[in-house]
C-alpha cells in the first residue's frame, strides 16, 4: 500500500507542475488582456491597474464595424456549416455503414484516401471554380463543401457508429414494412445522435479555426470572420497589444464554451441510447 | 469529462487499428479488376447511391475534378485573367532549377517536420503514460493538458505567441530574472523556426489522447505475467508497451507528418515567413504564389510536388511499418 501511495505522489509531483506549465500561457493571456502596453512585457500574471478599456476599445477597433459584426458573421457561417456537416455525415454514413450497393467498398476506400489528401492540391482549382461562378467574397465557398461530404473523417465516424447498431433493429422495421429511407429516418437517425453531436461540435471547432479558406475567399471587411478581423488588427501600423490579446481571448471563448458544454450532452447521449462508441 | 475527444480520437485510431484502410483498399482494387458478374441495378443500389450522393457529388466536383485540373494547370501559365497557356514542363523546370525560394521553403519545411513531429510524439507518449495511471484528479490534468490543443490552431494563439516571444515580450522578461539578456526570438533567423516548433509542440493534446486510447487497450494480464516472470518495469516498457502501442505510434506518425507539411497559420501570422525566409513554410510559399502573385499554374505545380512528397513519406512509412509495427491479429511481426 505504501508504495502505491508513493507512486501516486510521484505522479502528482510530475503532473501538477507540468499541467500548470501547459496552462501558464493561457493564464498569462487572461491577465495580459487587462494590461496596459507598458506593463505587457512584465512577467507578472495580473496587471496593477485593470484596463477594461482594452475590451471596449478593442471591440470597436475598426472605424466601420465592431466585433459584434465579426462574431455575427462567423456564427452565421458556423450555423450553416454545422447543418451541412451533420446532415451529410448522417446520410452518407448510413449509406456506407448499412446499405449494400455496387462498388461500395471501392467508394469507401476512396473516401478513406481523401482523408490523407493535402488540401493544397485542390485549393487552387477550387478557387478558380468559385471565382468563375462569382462566389468569391461570399460564404458560399466556405459553407458549400460541408454540404457535400467535405469532412470525410466525419462520414467515417458515423459509419463506425452505424456499424455498432444491432442489425436486428433494421430487420424488425423491415418486417413491419419500413423502407430503407424509413429505417434511416425513424431508427438510425435517432440512434446516431451522439455521433452527430460529435460531428457538429468538431465541424464548429474546425471551421472556426479554418483561417486559410476564410483568408482566401472573404475580402470585404463587412463579411470578415473573427479570425480575419484579428488579422486586420495585427496588420495595423501600431498594434495595440493589450486590445489585440483581449479580442483574441474573446475569439476562443465560443470554442471553449462549446467544448465544455457539449461534452456533458455527449456523455448523456451515450448513456441514454446505451450505445458505446 | 474527456469522453468526447477521447471517443473522437479513439475512432481515428481505430481507422488504423482495425486496419480498415488496407483491406478496404484491397477489396476496392480487387473489385475493379474482377469483372462483375451481375451488373443488374437493384433497388438497394439506388438507395445506396441516393444516400452517398452528397459525398459522391462533392468528391467528383470538389476533389477529383480539382485534382485533375490542378495537374493540367501545373503545365500552364495562368493568371486567372486570361485563359491558361500551355507551357509544358516550364513550371517544374524553373521550380527545380531557378527558384531559390522553393529550395529555401523546402528546407525550412523539412526542418520543421523532422523536428516538430518527433518532439510532439515523444511528449505526447510520455504524458499519455503518466496519465494512464490511476491518479486522483486525472480529469483535471487531462483538461489542462488538452486545452492548448483545443484553441491551438487559431489565429488568436498566434497573436499570443507573437507577443510572448517578442523582443520586449514575456519570455525575455523571465530570462532577465536569471541575468540572461533575451533576443528577439521571432526576429532572429536562428530562433524563429524554433518558436513555431515550440508552439506546435504545445498542442500535443490530440496526439496524446490517441496514445492514451491505445494504452488503455493493452491487456493488463500481459504486465502481470511479465511481473511474475521477473521482468523489470523498463523491460516491460520496451517489450510490452512499445510493441503493443506501435500501431498507434504509426498512425500518429503518419498523420503528424501529413499535418506538419501543411502548417500555415502560425507561420503566416507570427513570422510572415521571415526573418530572412527562415520560417518560409512550403504552404506559405504556395499561398503567395497563387493568391498574391496570381501565378496559378506555378502554384499548381507546387501543390503537386507537395502531394508527391507527402505521398512518398506516407508510402515509406507504410513500407517501413512492416518492420516495427506489431499487429496482434497477425500473430506477430510480419516479415
Amino acid at each position: 500500500m505504501r508504495s502505491e501511495k508513493l507512486a501516486a505522489l510521484r505522479s502528482h509531483l510530475i503532473l501538477l507542475p507540468f499541467s500548470l506549465l501547459m496552462l501558464y500561457p493561457v493564464i498569462w493571456w487572461v491577465g495580459a488582456s487587462f494590461k496596459s502596453t507598458a506593463e505587457l512585457g512584465e512577467p507578472s500574471l495580473w496587471p496593477t491597474v485593470f484596463m477594461w478599456e482594452n475590451y471596449t476599445n478593442g471591440w470597436n477597433f475598426s472605424p466601420q464595424f465592431t466585433f459584434a459584426t465579426f462574431f455575427a458573421n462567423t456564427l452565421m457561417m458556423e450555423v450553416w456549416n454545422v447543418i451541412g456537416g451533420v446532415a451529410t455525415a448522417a446520410l452518407v454514413g448510413y449509406g456506407f455503414g448499412r446499405l449494400n450497393f455496387k462498388l461500395r467498398n471501392f467508394w469507401f476506400s476512396i473516401l478513406l484516401l481523401t482523408m490523407m489528401l493535402p488540401a493544397q492540391v485542390t485549393v487552387v482549382p477550387q478557387y478558380i471554380l468559385f471565382n468563375k461562378l462569382g462566389f468569391t467574397d461570399s460564404y458560399v465557398p466556405l459553407v458549400l463543401p460541408h454540404f457535400f461530404g467535405g469532412g470525410a473523417f466525419f462520414v467515417f465516424l458515423v459509419v463506425q457508429f452505424v456499424r455498432g447498431i444491432p442489425r436486428e433493429l433494421d430487420e424488425a422495421a423491415q418486417i413491419d414494412g419500413a423502407s430503407v429511407y424509413g429505417i434511416f429516418f425513424r431508427i438510425i437517425a435517432p440512434l446516431i445522435k451522439p455521433a452527430l453531436v460529435t460531428v457538429g461540435i468538431f465541424t464548429f471547432l474546425w471551421s472556426w479555426d479554418d483561417f486559410f479558406s476564410q483568408l482566401l475567399y472573404l475580402s470585404s471587411v463587412e463579411k470578415f470572420t473573427v479570425g480575419l478581423a484579428l488579422r486586420m488588427f495585427i496588420d495595423q501600423f501600431e498594434v495595440q497589444w493589450g486590445q489585440l490579446l483581449a479580442m483574441s481571448l474573446l475569439s476562443v471563448v465560443p470554442s471553449a464554451i462549446l467544448f465544455f458544454v457539449a461534452q456533458k450532452h455527449f456523455v448523456e447521449g451515450i448513456a441514454t441510447t446505451g450505445i458505446k462508441g | 469529462m474527456f469522453t468526447l475527444s477521447y471517443y473522437y480520437w479513439f475512432t481515428i485510431y481505430r481507422v488504423q487499428q482495425s486496419s480498415t484502410i488496407y483491406p478496404a483498399l484491397k477489396r476496392g482494387l480487387a473489385m475493379l479488376n474482377k469483372k462483375q458478374s451481375r451488373w443488374k441495378i437493384t433497388g438497394h443500389d439506388i438507395a445506396g447511391y441516393v444516400f452517398i450522393s452528397p459525398w459522391l457529388i462533392g468528391f467528383l466536383l470538389l476533389t477529383l475534378w480539382p485534382i485533375l485540373q490542378s495537374f493540367y494547370l501545373s503545365f500552364t501559365d495562368y493568371s486567372l485573367l486570361d485563359s491558361p497557356t500551355w507551357t509544358g514542363t516550364d513550371n517544374y523546370e524553373s521550380i527545380f532549377t531557378k527558384d531559390r525560394l522553393f529550395m529555401k521553403s523546402l528546407t525550412v519545411t523539412f526542418t520543421f517536420v523532422l523536428l516538430a513531429v518527433p518532439i510532439k510524439l515523444f511528449f505526447s507518449l510520455m504524458v499519455a503514460i503518466l496519465l494512464n495511471k490511476k491518479v486522483r484528479g486525472l480529469n483535471w490534468y487531462r483538461t489542462a493538458i488538452y486545452f492548448p490543443s483545443l484553441i491551438g490552431g487559431s489565429i488568436a494563439v498566434s497573436a499570443l505567441w507573437r507577443n510572448m516571444f517578442g523582443l520586449d515580450g514575456y519570455v525575455n522578461h523571465v530570462l532577465s530574472w536569471f541575468g540572461i539578456e533575451g533576443i528577439g526570438w521571432i526576429s532572429n533567423p536562428d530562433t524563429a523556426l524554433g518558436t513555431l516548433i515550440l508552439l506546435n509542440a504545445w498542442q500535443f493534446g490530440s496526439t496524446m489522447v490517441i496514445f492514451l486510447a491505445g494504452l488503455k487497450q493493452i491487456p493488463k494480464d500481459l504486465y502481470e505475467s511479465a511481473s511474475v516472470d521477473g521482468a523489470s518495469k523498463l523491460r516491460q516498457f520496451f517489450k510490452i508497451t512499445i510493441p503493443m502501442l506501435s500501431p498507434v505510434m504509426f498512425f500518429n506518425l503518419v498523420l503528424g507528418i501529413i499535418n506538419a507539411f501543411q502548417m500555415f497559420t502560425s507561420a503566416f501570422i507570427i513570422t510572415q515567413g521571415g526573418p530572412a525566409n527562415g520560417t518560409y513554410m512550403y504552404v506559405l510559399f504556395l499561398y503567395e504564389k497563387a493568391f498574391k502573385q496570381y501565378e496559378m499554374g506555378y502554384a499548381s505545380a507546387l501543390a503537386w510536388i507537395l502531394l508527391v512528397i507527402i505521398a512518398a513519406f506516407t508510402a515509406i512509412n507504410f513500407l517501413v511499418s512492416k518492420y516495427w509495427v506489431f499487429y496482434e491479429s497477425d500473430g506477430g511481426k510480419a516479415k
